[in-house]
């Protein structure tokens, strides 16, 4: 591949106390690519997001964005690479004491000197970018969870991140919403041509949005499969791979049960 | 389930084989709606019976849930000779499938949930002490990087986000006066009318002024204060960055470039330390304004002589004293608060425990801070 390798992880292992839950993890997220990190729960999707973004330290290897490394303990650099960096959570975390403005408004009032009203310019134009023109005023608590999630993005990419990480964007969101969302995560990809880091288990989002995919299991403790997921799902010879993406589930459960 | 509905009796049939066993046949439902008083009833109707053999018959039963599964268990177990004198007929497919998915045939061998066997004494002890070293490390870094974001805060005063001080000023100062106000005054009443008992059998009672006055400047004005205050802010600032940690906002801060010690603590901690100073000086007053009252109406003294008595007691020393350690009682407060705050993991039961230790531990360390302070003061002052 050509293109510039924006995210560097090397032989990372990380966990929780005495559990390790990724190990021996190296890929690399390329410049301007929609990259889909997947896997069942609990195989260490959001702990490697919170890795990479510096949230928790990982017992060892090497992290690398956009040619610095990740550390807990060098904050100038932190600093720097969070700079470059939008997470959307996955309760979009807004700050329920301010309005949407005021949300969006944070990053933008601390890292420049615009003035007041350039700001709000600049605010409304965000939300105008995700269809939440005229919210600017409403609490948080006041929206749905979708206008939540598009106005958790609108602050992601606040500051123009080259990288925006999504932790679960479909999570409790409806099929429509959640279809919303992609076609937003493809048209600011197109648009900025922002690197795209999304971790998600939703299946129509993946075929959907994903142009490279890494997949996650609880047992490897690592990545069981690279690459394109139309591919994977038409190609691959892993067992897991295949129960993922056809649905299957992995022991004879009850009906009603149903996959998880 | 519709509960509207009344629940479909069942009825038994039973009828003894030449062979000695017993054939029951049950119509109608068995499930959660009428299992325990089927259970009952075929106790009885069964006790008549030697069971060496059972045989259960579901041709006429429509519908079985895992309550149903539950009165054949009990049924089995009444047979003498569980092994080979017991049997289910004619049961549908899906009953079929639904006694081999909850594993019947062997559901007595697993009857009880299993408790989680606590570990033994000297393990709990080793974790606990495991947990209170990590705490106590916790908590030093947290005053460390207090001080590095206040010593930023002084090096550039802008940083500093004023808005919400204010906001916090308000809510600490300004919402807790009224609070701070009564309990004082009562306070002061109390002392004055205790007091006022003892001291009126030698004729001191102007002593009363002074008794009110420097106990409430120096100890119990401060002191009162701080409590109410641990237990209206302390409380609060927990349960706010608590609530933010679950709900990943203290993540989302990180991510977005903040320091979240410098964003969600360092304002309210500056609140704190301004507001219950000031908060104290009140509580002096309002206080003596208590003392005053039963001076005034209780010992015939006159407003003027139990304020002129008041201030010969007072030296400015005393009043400092009090307002200083009203403001270290803040800084505490915060610090508590804000510290259980970003202890909390998991869920909501998590903010409970915070916001409770918070205020539990700051009433504490109140009090202990207090006892330290009376020492210093005595060997140095």
């Amino acid at each position: 591949m050509g293109r510039k390798a924006i995210i560097r992880v090397k032989d990372l292992r990380a966990g929780y106390g005495e559990d390790i839950i990724l190990d021996h993890v190296s890929f690399n997220v390329y410049e301007g690519e929609v990259f889909v990190i997947l896997g069942g729960s609990g195989c260490g999707k959001s702990t490697l997001l919170k890795a990479i973004i510096g949230l928790i330290e990982p017992r060892s290897g090497k992290i690398t964005i956009d040619g610095d490394e990740v550390s807990v303990d060098d904050e100038m650099t932190l600093q720097k690479i969070l700079r470059k960096v939008g997470v959307l959570y996955q309760g979009a975390a807004l700050f329920g004491s301010m309005t949407i403005a005021e949300n969006v408004a944070l990053p933008i009032r601390e890292y420049t000197s615009l003035p007041k009203e350039s700001v709000d310019v600049l605010v409304k134009m965000k939300l105008g970018l995700v269809n939440l023109g005229g919210y600017e005023n409403h609490l948080p608590s006041e929206l749905s969870g979708g206008m939540k999630k598009r106005a958790g993005l609108a602050r992601a990419m606040a500051l123009n991140p080259k990288i925006l990480f999504f932790d679960e964007p479909s999570a409790g969101l409806d099929p429509v919403t959640s279809a919303e969302l992609d076609d937003l995560i493809l048209y600011l990809n197109r648009s900025l041509g922002t690197t795209m880091v999304i971790v998600t288990h939703e299946l129509q989002s993946i075929f959907a949005v994903a142009q490279r995919i890494i997949m996650l299991d609880k047992r490897a403790k690592g990545i069981i499969a690279e690459g394109n997921p139309k591919y994977l799902r038409d190609h691959s010879q892993n067992q897991f791979v295949k129960q993922f993406f056809d649905r299957q589930a992995g022991v004879k459960s009850v009906d009603s049960r149903g996959p998880q | 389930m519709d509960t509207s509905e009344a629940p479909n009796p069942s009825r038994y049939e039973i009828s003894e084989n030449p062979e000695g066993g017993i054939t029951l046949n049950v119509h109608g439902n068995m499930d959660a709606a009428n299992a325990s008083q089927m259970i009952d009833e075929l106790t009885d109707l069964l006790s008549d019976y030697s069971l060496s053999s059972l045989t259960v018959d579901l041709e006429k039963v429509d519908h079985l849930d895992d309550f149903g599964t539950l009165v054949l268990a009990h049924l089995r177990k009444m047979v003498t000779n569980a092994k080979d004198g017991f049997y289910v007929i004619n049961s549908s497919d899906k009953i079929k499938e639904l006694l081999s998915i909850l594993h019947f045939d062997s559901l007595d061998e697993k009857r009880s949930i299993e408790k989680k066997r606590s570990s033994n004494l000297f393990i709990r002890i080793g974790e606990a002490t495991l947990r209170h070293i990590s705490d106590l490390k916790y908590a030093i870094s947290f005053i460390g990087s207090i001080i590095l974001s206040l010593a930023h805060i002084c090096l550039h005063p802008k940083s500093l986000r004023s808005e919400d001080t204010i906001r916090y000023m308000q809510r600490v100062g300004v919402d807790g006066l009224p609070i701070v106000a009564l309990i004082s005054f009562l306070m002061g009443l109390i002392m004055a009318f205790m007091s006022s008992v003892q001291l009126e059998q030698f004729g001191a009672n102007i002593y009363v002024a002074s008794l009110v006055s420097l106990a409430m400047t120096r100890e119990l004005g401060p002191i009162m204060t701080a409590i109410i205050v641990a237990g209206r802010s302390g409380s609060a600032f927990a349960a706010e960055i608590g609530t933010m940690k679950i709900s990943e906002e203290v993540d989302a801060l990180f991510t977005m470039g903040f320091n979240p010690v410098m964003f969600l603590v360092v304002p309210k901690l500056v609140a704190a330390a301004v507001m219950v100073p000031i908060l104290t000086l009140f509580s002096d007053l309002f206080a003596i304004m208590g003392g005053l009252l039963v001076g005034v109406f209780m010992l015939d003294l006159t407003a003027g002589a139990y304020m002129a008595q008041t201030i010969k007691t007072l030296e400015l020393f005393d009043v400092f004293w009090g307002v200083l350690k009203g403001g270290i009682f803040g800084v505490l407060i915060t610090w508590i608060g804000c510290f259980r705050g970003f202890q909390v993991r998991g869920g909501a039961a998590s903010v409970g425990q915070a916001t409770t230790s918070a205020v539990v531990s700051s009433i504490f360390l109140i009090i202990l801070c207090d006892s330290v302070f009376s020492v210093i003061l005595r060997y140095w002052g």
